[in-house]
């Protein structure tokens, strides 16, 4: 045990906005993208509530959902100190275009299975990011980063468990699970291409491209276990991070932001 | 006190700041209403300053919903002895179920919800042993669902007297 450990030192964004500190103008541009992958993936989990295949992934999803919301909630708040702004203003008053996350994370839940395959390809994703993050020289990205890790563990092993359900189960649930594989794999690319928030950070942001490795030595392996194929798709041409979108995001950004927008400073 | 309690509970050696924490130390997590926000190990410190006291938490999750209840809580106990206060929400050092005290395991085997099977870091790896049925003891049960009501635990039936329960997920 680490006595370093004993002593607790405030870290969280709003004691940080409390206590008068900013995060630096780069950080806070890096943190936006990371929390907004965050975010628009918690808004996609949450539209499973009440429609997923049996009651006990209706929690599931919405819990692994609610994660994602603590962790944007997080990194958009330290964001948004460095603007003299805050985390509602950053999710609900920004256009398409001002988003930054990346293109994964807005593509439609499809069926069950093609948003366990997205599942798969965030959490091994997230997994090796915040590993790495939690290391960062910034102590409140640090900070975020060990806490979100062990979350994200617990929802890969949530992905990976149907994974191999459906994968090596009937010939029609390995045949739905294939195709979800298909349909999230031209978006896997683009979570490892660069990141200019993240440059000129050395030691602060997490390289992407670092993170393919890791990424590498566990997915393909887990999809073969199941029996399934690594999809040979080319792949979507990205540019989240610089505000380039599918079709998707603007529906989901709709439902989203409606409620603020319509009632500004509304609260219950 | 172990080294890990007084990790758990950091409760101060100095008398006024220790009447502040046994003051904030009797709120109870809105969700597990039996268990003390120390009990969790989710009150983390308690200072003076000029403005009023600073009472830290950290959340067991990192989207958990109670903590603002916690808080407010939290305030309330402190206004009702006169005490202004304002609460700082801490994610670090990130929160573990090694943080439940020994009662608070009792307390929540006794409200029906099986406590998660500690792990020890500081020796051979423990092997994973089966979760109790909180009703009858039985040690034959099987998860049915990786999550649960709340993001600290996972649903669990009881293959012997049937009955599904709650377990507070090792974390």
């Amino acid at each position: 045990m680490k006595t370093s450990h004993v002593v607790s030192t405030a870290i969280t964004p709003e004691s940080i906005v409390a206590a008068g500190a900013v995060a630096p103008e780069a950080v806070a541009r890096y943190a936006l993208g990371l929390g907004d992958d965050a975010l628009v993936l918690a808004q996609r989990l949450g539209e499973w509530i009440a429609h997923a295949p049996e009651l006990e992934e209706d929690v599931a999803l919405g819990n692994i959902g609610l994660d994602q919301l603590g962790h944007a909630r997080s990194l958009l708040s330290y964001a948004a100190s460095a603007w003299e702004t805050d985390e509602d203003r950053l999710a609900y008053f920004r256009g398409e275009a001002e988003f930054r996350n990346r293109q994964l994370f807005e593509q439609p839940n499809g069926d069950f299975a093609q948003t366990i395959a997205r599942q798969l390809i965030a959490s091994a994703y997230f997994r090796a990011l915040y590993r790495a993050l939690s290391s960062s020289a910034d102590p409140t990205l640090a900070a975020i980063a060990a806490k979100a890790v062990k979350e994200v563990d617990y929802h890969l092993d949530h992905s990976v468990q149907w994974l191999e359900r459906l994968g090596l189960g009937t010939s029609y649930s390995h045949g739905r699970m294939q195709r979800g594989l298909d349909a999230m794999w031209p978006f896997v690319d683009e979570l490892f291409s660069q990141d200019a928030a993240a440059e000129g950070l050395d030691g602060v942001a997490v390289d992407p491209a670092s993170l393919r490795a890791a990424f590498d030595e566990l997915v393909p392996a887990l999809v073969e276990r199941a029996d399934l194929t690594v999809p040979g798709v080319p792949q979507a041409r990205g540019g989240g991070r610089d505000g380039d979108h599918s079709e998707s995001l603007g529906p989901l950004l709709a439902e989203m932001q409606v409620l603020a927008r319509q009632h500004p400073g509304a609260t219950w | 006190m172990s080294a890990t309690e007084q990790l758990a509970r950091p409760r101060p050696a100095d008398a006024a700041a220790r009447a502040i924490w046994d003051i904030a130390a009797t709120v109870v997590d809105p969700e597990v209403p039996v268990l003390t926000i120390e009990d969790l190990g989710v009150l983390r410190s308690v200072r003076e300053t000029n403005d009023g006291v600073v009472v830290q938490i950290t959340p067991t999750y990192s989207g958990c919903p109670a903590v603002d209840a916690m808080r407010d809580d939290i305030v309330g106990a402190l206004a009702g002895q006169g005490i202004p206060a304002r609460v700082e929400v801490v994610l670090s050092p990130a929160w573990t179920t090694d943080w439940l005290s020994d009662d608070g395991r009792r307390k929540l085997g006794e409200y029906g919800i099986a406590a998660p099977v500690p792990r020890r870091t500081d020796g051979v790896v423990s092997l994973g042993l089966g979760v109790r049925c909180p009703n009858c003891g039985s040690l034959h049960t099987r998860e049915s669902s990786h999550f649960g009501s709340t993001s600290c635990k996972a649903l669990y039936v009881c293959q012997r007297c049937l009955e599904p329960f709650d377990y507070f997920k090792e974390h």
